[in-house]
């Protein structure tokens, strides 16, 4: 797969159709692996990568990358597509300064998983696509890909692209059964003060280094409400349980109805904080009151926040409902 | 018991400036009576309530935050209230979720002519937030005065 792509990058960028390819480099071990640009050909055949370390979605990069001279190459997975169609549907990405080339994935790796699991000193990891194997200062580990797999990957929403101009690979299908709900049931069958402990336990580790919100597809105002000075919760780690609370409900609110669920938000967190429950709570909740809604499936999408029916049910069915008694 | 010592939370409500606003204004020159506690914000109209607003009254000491709009269909910009409505159920859900008790918060839709159904809806939300007791779960003491 790696070589196939890197031939089109290579064929592409010395025909000259593109100025550049924006891919994945390698890093000094096989699992460090950082999104980049390639602007020559010496480059992508010495450091241009895919394995099953490239987990990062290169869709929010194409908002700048689309504004540069010249045309540029982009090699999208199939979850990457839905943020780049969401991004297309709010006129962030000029398209036609971007070409497309859709790649299969079959699950990515998480690092901090296997890190956990083999007991830290990692000293190389490296995957076959079935399994993983994990070299440390005590030995060498071998675990089944499915067992070190990023949480987002396990309810995969299945291997068909929702835009491309070409594709490597065959196209694949839809994952209908994902079952990517369980983990807020689970989170919903608890009662309030179970809820509240699980979630000051999670919330409370969080440093407030905006990664989750510098890494999400959907957040990509110019100037964020979280960087106004005089919001009192301007970039600055969170100093109480309020401003950790307030950071996690507005942020997730911001991307509300937009968020196409790539989960990139809890791959980044270096705190582990799952925060695609709090995301995939506001995803459950529109597709149960007012119709399911996938963010990004196509570019006209509109989101259930920009829109309405008369016949909505009024917010006191929060108060009927309840997050205890619905699971 | 002294009375001054009974707790007396503090509600924050946002009240839209064509229906709900009028609507505490009718209450107040009927000479009917709703708590002292409820302090109204107004506002041009529900929709313009952001979910910042609401946790930033709980952040500066609100026990309870109503929102109180025109009735759907009745809004002066014609389908600001239908926005609040999907907005606000997402967030108390949210709140919800988090183990924040849910009957805090609240939505109520007042019309202009309205004055004695604010009082009602007034009187009702305070007893339910004194129920609740202070706001523990979503406090900033850093902002609370006394």
């Amino acid at each position: 797969m790696q070589d196939e792509m890197k031939a089109k990058a290579i064929e592409m960028l010395s025909s000259g159709a593109v100025r550049r390819v924006v891919g994945w480099r390698k890093g000094d071990f096989d699992y460090d692996v950082t999104p980049a640009f390639f602007e020559s050909v010496e480059d992508l055949q010495a450091h241009f990568v895919y394995n099953d370390f490239c987990g990062p979605n290169l869709s929010k990069y194409m908002v700048k990358v689309s504004r540069m001279e010249g045309k540029s190459l982009v090699f999208l997975k199939p979850c990457d597509t839905y943020s780049f169609n969401q991004l297309l549907d709010e006129h962030r990405i000029k398209r036609d300064q971007v070409y497309i080339v859709g790649i299969p994935c079959g699950g990515m790796i998480d690092c901090y998983k296997a890190l956990r699991k083999s007991g830290g000193d990692v000293l190389a990891m490296s995957s076959d696509g079935t399994t993983v194997k994990v070299k440390t200062l005590t030995g060498e580990m071998s675990y089944p890909k499915n067992d070190v797999i990023e949480e987002r990957c396990l309810c995969c929403k299945g291997g068909k692209h929702m835009v491309y101009d070409e594709l490597i690979g065959e196209e694949g299908t839809l994952n209908p059964d994902s079952n990517r709900f369980r983990g807020v049931k689970m989170v919903e069958k608890k009662s309030p003060e179970e809820r509240f402990a699980f979630w000051r336990g999670e919330l409370s580790r969080c440093i407030r280094c905006n990664a989750c919100r510098d890494v999400c597809p959907a957040c990509t105002c110019e100037l964020c409400v979280f960087n106004n000075d005089a919001s009192g919760a301007a970039t600055k780690a969170p100093v109480n349980s309020f401003e950790e609370n307030m950071y996690h409900i507005i942020r997730a609110f911001h991307v509300a109805g937009r968020c196409t669920d790539c989960g990139e938000c809890s791959r980044v967190c270096p705190e582990r904080i799952p925060l695609h429950l709090i995301n995939r709570k506001f995803i459950k909740d529109y597709d149960e009151l007012y119709g399911s809604y996938q963010a990004g499936e196509s570019s006209e999408g509109v989101s259930p926040l920009f829109t309405y029916k008369e016949s909505d049910p009024d917010p006191s069915i929060v108060l009927k409902k309840g997050g205890s008694d619905n699971a | 018991m002294p009375v001054n010592d009974t707790y007396r939370p503090k509600i924050v409500a946002f009240c839209c400036n064509w229906c709900s606003y009028a609507g505490a204004d009718l209450a107040g020159t009927n000479r009917l009576q709703y708590p002292a506690e409820v302090k109204i914000v107004r506002v041009p109209c529900s929709c313009r309530v952001n979910p910042i607003f609401i946790l930033r009254a709980y952040q500066r000491g609100a026990d309870g935050v109503i929102l109180c709009g025109c009735h759907p269909g009745d809004c002066h910009y014609t389908k600001g209230n239908y926005f609040t409505r999907r907005r606000m159920t997402l967030l108390f859900s949210m709140l919800d979720y988090l183990g924040i008790e849910k009957e805090r918060t609240r939505v109520e839709w007042v019309s202009a002519a309205e004055g004695n159904r604010f009082a009602h809806v007034m009187q009702d939300f305070v007893s339910t937030v004194s129920k609740l007791g202070p706001n523990k779960r979503l406090e900033d003491l850093r902002c609370k005065t006394k």
